[in-house]
């Protein structure tokens, strides 16, 4: 069944038109891998998913329902929930609170501070440091934690990798693995192009704005990928 | 002894600074608003607390107890009214609502009620004249140790509210990052009006105290608003205790400056604060300003 449906979004960041005609169909239990270079529109596609950047066009449909306008903090009452770039978590709040603050108006559902430090036992010994003194690895756990609190019924991770030490961004992937093995719908930005196939069993390819490239990840080599990352052949596979 | 005398004088003065100091404190620690009607909304809980006491016929304390909720609710509609819409201007646009807001209240206040002085000091018997001689030179007020000891519960409660509660650490989040508390489910507005439901309770609280120790007119609003600041400022952003400890430093600066002669009141109080602005920690203040 269609979770989510999106048919010819458009997204502006002022006078530059980031996403450009996007239309896509995620399944519950899809993972789906966006991949572009900088500048290419991840990163806007996903927040105008999430309700935290405004749809100049197009519509934007969760489980059935129109959320096009829908504010964010509605949306992940319905169950999307954004792991956003560079983790924002509240500096100041302890672990603890950050999860807390994020479960309080939480769908019910299987996650609780519990199972949360269950599935990033690293966090466990830290719940009551302060987010800002934590490691970016640790920071990163903490964001997906605090995404899952809610409940999602799809998760948005943005650049999970992003800026950590490669030993953390292991840390982190073998944690998503787990979560992703029980059934999740994800929608996952990478800039890593080797684990975000390895994770995801779909892959679509925006550059500038637009999606040149989708397919099964098993079915696409890593050559097409990179093809199609750099704008070297058109959508319809011409040089 | 005289010198104990007014180190306590200043103490329980700075109570009432507190007091009005913590709804502005809180504003503009949740939503950046410097909200410059602070002390006008006060003002009009103080008329708020006497047109109750004078039509009800009784106590400004029980007049108070009607004028919290009508207050708090006030707050939220002045939100949602005014200061939401104002803040999707950027951040100078609040500051020129509130300033235009102040001018609406002082001169709605002077048509509805004229320019006369009033005070609750009358109305509100005994308690407000009562005091515990120690000795010769030291009398302590009952009713300032009512406004210290309501002063530290509200700050104190306050604090707790943020800390301990949900509602709390959900204005803390927002304060802290807004777009990121939008994406953990947390309705920013909703939150905001809360805030600012609060401090107008507060702010009128402090008004009926001021009325009730003092005098107050409807130009009386901009006077407190200057000394909340500057105890604000004084025990630095983002700590409600702190601005407990700002408004004390305040009213014992403001005492001692008097006792040595009664035209340096203000002035001691005003170089105390710029005297913070001037020192190491007062070019950090902007840095440290959000709630922690």
């Amino acid at each position: 069944m269609t979770l989510l449906a999106v048919e010819g979004l458009d997204a502006h960041h002022g006078l530059l038109h980031a996403v450009r005609g996007v239309s896509l169909a995620i399944a519950e239990g899809d993972k789906l891998a966006l991949v572009g270079a900088n500048g290419a529109g991840k990163t806007t596609l996903l927040r105008t998913l999430a309700g935290a950047h405004p749809a100049s066009a197009g519509v934007v449909r969760f489980d059935g329902a129109d959320i096009t306008v829908l504010p964010a903090h509605r949306r992940v009452a319905l169950g999307i929930a954004l792991v956003p770039e560079g983790r924002r978590l509240f500096p100041d709040m302890t672990v603890l609170e950050n999860l807390l603050v994020a479960g309080r108006r939480a769908r019910p559902g299987p996650w609780t501070v519990d199972t949360v430090l269950d599935a990033f036992p690293l966090l466990r010994p830290l719940r009551d440091r302060r987010a800002a003194a934590l490691s970016g690895g640790e920071q990163q756990a903490t964001a997906i934690g605090r995404a899952l609190m809610t409940n999602p019924r799809l998760l948005l991770l943005d650049e999970v990798s992003l800026g950590l030490a490669p030993r953390a961004v292991d840390t982190v992937y073998e944690s998503l693995a787990r979560l992703i093995a029980t059934g999740a719908t994800v929608i996952l930005v990478e800039q890593d192009l080797g684990r975000g196939l390895a994770i995801a069993d779909r892959v679509v390819c925006l550059l500038e704005g637009r999606i040149v490239l989708e397919g099964a990840a098993a079915e696409l080599t890593r050559e097409r990928v990179t093809e199609a990352y750099f704008g070297l052949r058109g959508p319809g596979g011409q040089p | 002894m005289t010198w104990v005398n007014v180190v306590v004088q200043g103490v329980l003065l700075g109570a009432v600074y507190a007091l009005f100091a913590c709804g502005l404190s809180l504003m503009f620690g949740v939503m950046r608003i410097i909200n410059l009607a602070h002390g006008d909304l006060a003002v009009v809980g103080a008329y708020l607390v006497w047109l109750v006491a004078d039509k009800a016929h009784v106590s400004p304390f029980v007049a108070l107890i009607a004028a919290l909720p009508v207050m708090l609710i006030a707050g939220y509609i002045l939100h949602v009214a005014l200061l939401g819409r104002s803040l999707r201007g950027g951040p100078l646009v609040p500051l020129l609502t509130t300033f235009g807001l102040a001018i609406a209240i002082q001169n709605t206040l002077q048509e509805a009620f004229s320019p006369d002085v009033r005070s609750l000091g009358a109305a509100a018997g005994w308690i407000a004249t009562a005091s515990w001689r120690i000795s010769g030179g030291l009398a302590i007020s009952w009713f300032g140790v009512l406004i210290l000891a309501v002063a530290v519960a509200v700050l104190g409660g306050l604090d707790w509210f943020l800390r301990r509660t949900g509602l709390g650490r959900e204005m803390r989040a927002t304060a802290q990052d807004p777009d990121a508390a939008r994406l953990v489910g947390i309705d920013a507005r909703a939150v905001y009006a809360r805030a600012t439901a609060i401090a107008v309770a507060t702010a009128a609280l402090a008004g009926a105290f001021l009325a009730i120790r003092s005098t107050f007119e409807p130009l009386s609003g901009p006077t407190q608003l200057i000394f909340a600041f500057e105890a604000v400022v004084i025990g630095g952003f983002g700590s409600l205790w702190g601005t407990l400890f700002g408004g004390i430093v305040l009213g014992v600066a403001q005492t001692i400056g008097g006792h040595i002669d009664p035209q340096y009141s203000m002035l001691a109080g005003h170089l105390v604060f710029l005297a913070v602005l001037a020192s190491p920690r007062g070019r950090t203040l902007a840095a440290r300003s959000a709630w922690t």
